[in-house]
């Protein structure tokens, strides 16, 4: 049976040889094909050495998600192959070097189709032709088994050129000559499989022709470009896993005009940015777990003064150190009340790589026009995840800086000679005007102390009450003038039998598993929560409407459950959760709802409320 | 470009009308009229020039200030101030802030502003006690010495901060004494006209908890060479003869010697108190590093980088930057 676009390769390796080039490779050449990526990367926190291995999964229409089963495996070393080969599936393929590995020692399913590829020979072979240093030649390994791959998949070798010109330019196009040898080499390996072989093997990519343009991109690219799109021009950081690829990019771009300044902590580098906010620039930083503890003072300083800043929390595994270079939903319990004291702050997470440009270009709004933090809470998954996307729906972007000071307002300050009453409340916008220094008229103080209308320190009871009162109502601008289509939504038949509850970036998997569910007599819907403090209260009536609810959370105690249970009184006891530090797979959600809608899960105890829960807790994946 | 009033306000426009709560005698009184007087002489414009301040005692020379005042978090008056003036270089930004502020909670900030070199004046103000807590000890206060407040005598060693600033790179280090009116104006006005980072760290005594080092103690003579010398606390070492100023920075030669000499003089203190011009250096500003490699920051700063038009529709075009994405 000819399986055309849907396949799942994996290729591994340890860091430092060139595992991540290789799926660019592979991602590149897919999308030059013209057909949907999604590449899931995984890897230690380490420089060199250590097991790190990408899967791809390919396919003719849009995907957002992972599977387990793989379908190619592509190794060049002993380790991949002993760790991986167990996942890939009877029909499937082995990409091996048989200097290196006996497939005796390995746990092969049978009805594998197994290409041996002794790397060095080839290389040894390149090194002849092209003239190259053979010494030189280590990283083409990868070039090698990504072409054995393209070739057992029987994708046109002319599609590998196509893709080498465009990764190999200027300077470097020297190397597609050299990596071109390579491609063949690697196509006269699979040629040399018999032909009764090789028609065995059930999967085909065939390119499209004429697709309309797609970007294939990773989260954190996304959301710099959404933050640049957005105005902002000012952002500081200290160096962690994974969120540092942002202030990276940030800082490779420099014709926008973005400082971007790497500080001694995360402590200087939200002051700073609060610092900066003050001057009227959109400013931000980017941070995960660690760094984002350090910060909790600052954020109390800009809820205190008002001071529209945007913090990007790549999340990752916890607490402490924990995960570095892995993925959780961690930091929601976190983000909603890390603090002393009470002051207000919009939460929010994005769905999808899409997303991650569209809230990061909104973030800044809600800021401006909330005069407060905004936590996004990124997360490890999506950041390092590529994918192909349509381009950026950028027709309805419109920039919106909030209650600024009006030259009127400015005149009326400078005739009294008291300062800028930047902290007076409007009584119709609740927020304040704003002035930025520069403009004559515009002084006015801050301070992290009770203050007045003015900024002035006091503890005056009376007006404690009104300034509190005042950012703490907030909350209710922000559920009443972000629309609900930007704080939640919902997917699938209203009257489905299951309500999934997820947010953040599960989004993805939940959207591919709910047609996969519908074949399998499973009628099954689920609302995802993009804005998350304040808690989005519309929710309530499709949570209380929904027959069975499910939460679906990367984390052990279901944070969100917590919140919602908070908001509305609404316990869900019916729990999917993941806490392995990897991202939860198609075959993962699907094959746990089966089993919550077959009633196979054995109630217990829930640790954290006392309560009786049927939790599915996953564990797939190395 | 920091611009300049056409018209200079008086030294009262730079008063706000917040009443000053400061203990009587204290030191800071000397520092905000030193500040207030030093803006009235450079002109700066109110509305352009933004006074941060940490947390304690100092830290309210933010509220009685007519520019905009900044009163940040207990130890982060750099990065707050560091953040504003690189998002907006054309604003005069002083930081103001106390031993235990900058020293203490605040040292690492003031080592890496050091290496950053912004342009900016940095002004600290030591008495070795932390008063708005009720006198516990400061870095700067020496080990064995016991302030009014203290339970037992000072178990750690002082840190010397001229020191410090001349190892982390601040490129201009000066330190004048609260209540020598004249020199601590010249001083402040030197440490906000240079280009770069300033220092200028302020012998002040706190009258209600610093019982060691105060008013009385500063204007003591002490015993010189010789018999029946005696000389004041306080001398000023440029008058003495040391010429901090390095005039060719690309001469190592000269650059070391001074270097040195700038830290043989921070450890002077001891029966003396030494004032002065420690140390001086033009090298290049942080914002003009952050300007070679990003040009466009030359013709604008952060905060003023056009991004929206009249109609508030985004004006920032990433066509090229997805071009890398497309297929």
């Amino acid at each position: 049976m000819k399986v055309v676009n849907e396949v799942n390769w994996m290729i591994g390796g340890p860091q430092g040889t060139g595992v991540d080039s290789s799926a660019n490779l592979f991602s590149q050449a897919c999308a030059t094909a013209g057909l949907w990526i999604f590449g899931k990367r995984e890897y230690h926190s380490n420089i060199k050495g250590k097991h790190s291995y990408f899967q791809v999964r390919v396919s003719d229409k849009p995907i957002h998600s992972h599977v387990d089963d793989v379908h190619i495996l592509a190794t060049f070393e002993d380790s991949t192959a002993r760790l991986h080969a167990h996942e890939v599936v009877k029909g499937g393929a082995l990409i091996y070097d048989p200097t290196k590995i006996m497939l005796d020692d390995l746990d092969l399913k049978s009805g594998i189709i197994t290409l041996p590829i002794d790397f060095n020979t080839t290389l040894r072979h390149v090194a002849e032709v092209t003239g190259e240093e053979y010494g030189k030649l280590a990283i083409i390994k990868n070039t090698i088994a990504v072409s054995a791959s393209m070739a057992l998949l029987r994708m046109d070798i002319s599609l590998m050129e196509e893709t080498l010109t465009r990764i190999y330019t200027g300077k470097k196009a020297k190397f597609v000559g050299l990596n071109m040898a390579a491609v063949k080499k690697a196509y006269e390996a699979v040629d040399a499989l018999p032909d009764e072989l090789h028609a065995q093997f059930p999967y085909h990519l065939e390119p499209k022709k004429n697709t309309p343009k797609r970007l294939l991109i990773n989260g954190a690219q996304a959301n710099s470009l959404g933050k640049l799109k957005a105005g902002c021009r000012y952002q500081s950081y200290y160096p962690i896993s994974p969120a540092t690829d942002e202030s990276n990019y940030l800082e490779s771009h420099p014709e926008y005009g973005i400082a971007v300044v790497q500080c001694e902590d995360e402590i200087a580098a939200i002051d700073m940015a609060l610092g900066a906010a003050t001057t009227g620039v959109r400013a931000s930083t980017a941070t995960s777990g660690p760094g984002f503890c350090l910060m909790a003072e600052g954020l109390g300083w800009g809820g205190m003064n008002e001071v529209p800043i945007v913090l990007f929390d790549y999340q990752r595994g916890g607490p402490s150190t924990g995960l570095p270079t892995r993925h959780e939903q961690g930091d929601l319990m976190f983000a909603a009340f890390g603090g002393h004291g009470e002051y207000p702050r919009l939460v929010m997470a994005p769905s999808t790589i899409d997303d991650h440009f569209h809230l990061a270009f909104e973030s800044f709004n809600y800021a401006d026009k909330f005069q407060t933090p905004v936590i996004i809470l990124n997360d490890k998954f999506l950041t390092h995840s590529l994918e192909t996307i349509p381009p950026f729906k950028e027709d309805h972007l419109v920039i919106d800086r909030g209650r600024l000071a009006t030259p009127q307002e400015l005149e009326t300050a400078i005739a009294d000679g008291k300062g800028f009453p930047r902290f007076r409340p409007d009584a119709k916008t609740v927020v304040s005007p704003r002035p930025y220094p520069g403009q004559e008229g515009s002084p006015y103080w801050m301070t992290g102390d009770e203050h007045d209308d003015y900024g002035h320190i006091t503890e005056n009871p009376e007006t404690r009450m009104k300034m509190h009162e005042k950012r703490m109502s907030k909350y209710k601008l922000m559920l009443e003038q972000i629309p609900e289509d930007r704080q939640f939504s919902l997917h699938g038949d209203p009257n489905a039998d299951i309500t999934l509850v997820c947010w953040g970036t599960t989004y993805g998997v939940l959207e591919d598993a709910l047609p996969v569910l519908k074949e399998k007599g499973i009628k099954a819907n689920f609302l995802h929560l993009r804005m998350l403090v304040p808690f989005p209260i519309a929710t309530e009536k499709i949570l209380k409407k929904a027959k069975k609810l499910v939460i679906v959370e990367n984390n052990f105690g279901t944070q969100l459950g917590h919140l919602i249970r908070m908001a509305t009184g609404i316990f869900i006891s019916s729990q999917v959760v993941k806490y392995t530090g990897r991202p939860m797979s198609l075959d993962e959600i699907v094959s746990s709802v089966e089993k919550l809608s077959k009633k196979e899960i054995k109630p217990e105890m829930d640790p954290l409320t006392g309560q009786s829960i049927e939790k599915v807790v996953l564990t797939y994946g190395l | 470009m920091v611009s300049k009033l056409q018209a200079p306000l008086t030294v009262a426009a730079y008063k706000s009308d917040v009443h000053n709560d400061w203990c009587p005698g204290c030191g800071d009184f000397g520092i905000l009229q030193a500040v207030q007087q030093c803006c009235a002489e450079l002109a700066l414009p109110p509305w352009e020039t933004m006074v941060f301040a940490g947390i304690g005692c100092s830290g309210k020379v933010f509220n009685y200030m007519s520019t905009h005042g900044v009163h940040t978090l207990h130890g982060r008056v750099l990065p707050f101030a560091v953040g504003a003036k690189l998002a907006n270089p054309d604003l005069e930004v002083v930081a103001v802030g106390g031993d235990g502020d900058g020293y203490g909670i605040g040292a690492g900030h003031f080592v890496h502003a050091g290496r950053r070199n912004v342009d900016m004046a940095y002004i600290v103000m030591t008495n070795e006690v932390y008063g708005l807590t009720k006198g516990q000890a400061a870095p700067t206060l020496g080990r064995g010495q016991q302030t009014k407040s203290l339970p037992q005598p000072n178990t750690n060693d002082a840190i010397q901060p001229l020191a410090l600033a001349l190892s982390s790179g601040y490129t201009w280090i000066g330190r004048s004494y609260a209540f020598d009116g004249k020199h601590l104006k010249e001083m402040i006005k030197k440490a906000i006209d240079h280009k770069g980072m300033a220092l200028l760290d302020v012998l002040q005594p706190c009258p209600t908890f610093n019982d060691i080092h105060t008013a009385e103690w500063f204007n003591k003579k002490v015993k010189g060479p010789g018999e029946n010398v005696m000389l004041p606390r306080i001398f000023n070492i440029n008058e003495a003869g040391h010429d901090g100023s390095v005039k060719d920075p690309t001469n190592f030669d000269e650059v070391a010697d001074k270097q040195r000499k700038a830290f043989e003089m921070a450890y002077y203190y001891g029966d003396r108190a030494p004032v002065g011009l420690f140390y001086e250096i033009k090298l290049p500003t942080y914002v003009e590093r952050m300007q070679a490699q990003a040009p466009l920051l030359k013709k604008y700063a952060p905060a003023r980088v056009p991004y929206e038009d009249a109609s508030h529709l985004p004006t920032t075009d990433l066509s090229k930057s997805y071009e890398e994405f497309l297929f």
